[in-house]
């Protein structure tokens, strides 16, 4: 689907580049180099006016509209990026990057430290939402992208596509943020907790040195069953699942087996979840990715007035919440909303009725592509 | 869109908001106002409504609107932010129209008010002779079902902007799509229109 820019190396598909930077880290810290892996689909317009940046959640990476190369997967978002949808490299120059700390080649902790020729295990950095954007900014000015018709994300794309209009006013034309929140709350930060603890907890763990050697498997499964709960929704699992038994390998169909293997369906999805993502996904990262989520809280640099965090904005916002979303809840849209009213920015919100929960925003919503249709197109007019 | 395809109430709203202005329309549906005030008045505007589908469908015309609730959500608005916030046919439907005026007046320099007068004479008449609360085609909800759980007069309205130091800075009267006098706005006119600001 991709349209190259022709002869310019910097754009296409599966993309890397190491860039001098540094990134001024919010812990004080200077990163440098920093590794970049990205994917660009459609072109940049003559007037450069028409860049899309697409930020991915947690898990995610830069494979948003092409096949995943671990997973052989279609893209992420697949239903809102590509040909006909509402971001379509016919119009756009679409870009999206592996955020810092992630695993699938930008720097993160499984990455090389070229100052010992080894994986930086838990030498990397912690680092924050903010300093996930103020490295996507170093690579868009490798790109010699000055400003972003559109930031565009989901859970924490949707932290970093806020990120981006506070941080960089200037670059930032308009921003869509879909199902997210401006702070992690005290229950976000218990789930990532959990997590975490799992992970740690797992003997192979090592403090975090285990490259070259059996990755904490058991630890990582564990923290991804556990917040893929947070991501679905009571009733969403009561519908998919209900209290419906496994068949049992002897064939016996839906018997208890007066055991701990996985009786319910539920169990059985849930272990298969955690088991298919740690063949994609490094524990490492996931500890880091997580600890920038609980430290995001947007308001915390303006004394706690969340307004102030968009006082020289000029963008456009589009939130949508989902009804079933408890992770981050429709008060925590609202509560941006709020602000953005009070800083006098330009602000669109809707709730959208899913039955999914948190992952809604990955899942069919026509009424989610009709909004961004619309939203960017009004950009686009003006 | 043109401002003749809009309704009679919008079409006094847009008529009288000035070029370049800043308004709020609180109840806005989907859109119809906000797009024609942008399009032929370069109006900065911004919505608030209530229906999930209406907002997507204003949002997804380009403009800028907010899922909320009149009652609710204006208290999060700064004071003095808008040159002007509209209430069309809106505020009858609210839990405390007291409080959403004070907010309108808080928010906006000025406020555009419309609703459907409860004193219009068929309505009289069909509450007199009836004994029934009126079906009009203006009000053609059921008692059960209406969502008008405040029915004003033209005369209600006015003794309560009186009461609370109010000015009308312009009023307009409606049967139909016609407009009426001043006179007797009480007994003849289906709709009102007013122009408010606080004293």
């Amino acid at each position: 689907m991709a349209k190259a820019m022709h002869g310019d190396e910097r754009f296409g598909l599966d993309k890397r580049v190491r860039l001098l930077g540094p990134v001024r880290l919010d812990s004080g810290a200077e990163f440098a180099p920093v590794d970049f892996a990205y994917e660009t689909y459609g072109s940049l317009n003559a007037d450069k006016s028409n860049a899309i940046l697409i930020c991915h959640a947690l898990t995610g990476d830069q494979y948003v509209a092409s096949r995943h190369p671990v997973t052989g997967k279609d893209g992420w978002w697949t239903r809102m990026v590509g040909p006909g949808k509402p971001i379509d490299p016919a119009r756009h120059c679409i870009i999206s990057i592996n955020v810092m700390g992630s695993c699938m080649g930008s720097s993160g902790p499984a990455s090389v430290d070229p100052s010992t020729g080894g994986p930086y295990g838990m030498a990397f950095p912690v680092i924050t939402i903010a300093d996930m954007v103020r490295a996507q900014a170093i690579l868009l000015d490798h790109l010699d992208i000055p400003i972003l018709s559109a930031v565009v994300g989901g859970s924490m794309g949707g932290m970093q596509a806020l990120c981006w209009a506070s941080l960089f006013p200037e670059r930032v034309r308009s921003a869509v943020v879909i199902a997210s929140t401006a702070r992690h709350s005290a229950q976000n930060i218990a789930f990532h907790e959990v997590g975490r603890q799992a992970i740690m907890a797992d003997p192979r763990w090592n403090n975090g040195a285990y490259y070259g050697r059996e990755a904490p498997a058991s630890g990582l499964a564990v923290a991804r069953m556990a917040a893929h709960i947070t991501y679905l929704s009571e009733a969403g699992l009561t519908e998919k699942f209900g209290r419906r038994l496994q068949n049992r390998p002897d064939g016996s169909m839906g018997a208890k087996s007066f055991g701990f293997d996985a009786d319910f369906q539920v169990e059985s999805y849930l272990r298969y979840q955690g088991l298919s993502f740690v063949d994609r996904f490094d524990a490492n990262s996931y500890l880091y990715i997580t600890r920038a989520m609980d430290y995001f809280d947007l308001a915390e640099p303006h004394d706690g007035v969340l307004a102030k965090a968009f006082a020289a904005t000029k963008a456009r916002f589009c939130l949508i919440s989902f009804d079933s979303d408890w992770l981050y809840p429709t008060s925590e849209s609202r509560r941006i909303v709020h602000a953005l009213n009070a800083a006098g920015a330009a602000a669109s919100f809707v709730e959208l009725s899913s039955p999914f929960g948190h992952d809604s925003f990955l899942l069919d919503a026509p009424e989610m592509n009709r909004i961004v249709d619309g939203f960017l197109r009004a950009g686009e007019n003006l | 869109m043109t401002q003749t395809q809009l309704r009679s109430d919008l079409a006094i709203i847009a008529r009288n908001v000035r070029s370049g202005s800043r308004i709020l329309d609180v109840g806005c549906g989907d859109g119809q106002l906000m797009a024609a005030l942008r399009d032929h008045k370069h109006v900065d505007a911004r919505g608030l409504e209530i229906d999930p589908v209406n907002v997507a469908t204003a949002v997804s015309r380009g403009l800028s609107v907010v899922q909320g609730d009149a009652d609710s959500d204006l208290v999060d608005y700064p004071d003095g932010c808008f040159d002007y916030v509209i209430l069309s046919q809106t505020l009858q439907t609210t839990r405390r129209p007291d409080i959403v005026l004070d907010h309108m007046l808080r928010i906006g320099r000025q406020a555009f008010v419309s609703f459907p007068n409860f004193a219009q004479w068929r309505i009289r008449i069909a509450h007199m002779f009836g004994g029934q609360m009126p079906v009009t085609e203006q009000l053609p909800h059921r008692w059960y079902d209406t969502p008008n759980i405040h029915h004003v007069t033209i005369d209600d309205f006015r003794s309560f902007l009186k009461d609370r130091d109010v000015v009308i800075e312009g009023q307009w009267f409606l049967s139909g799509d016609r407009p009426r006098k001043k006179a007797l706005a009480n007994l003849m006119a289906e709709h009102a229109v007013f122009l408010l600001r606080q004293g």
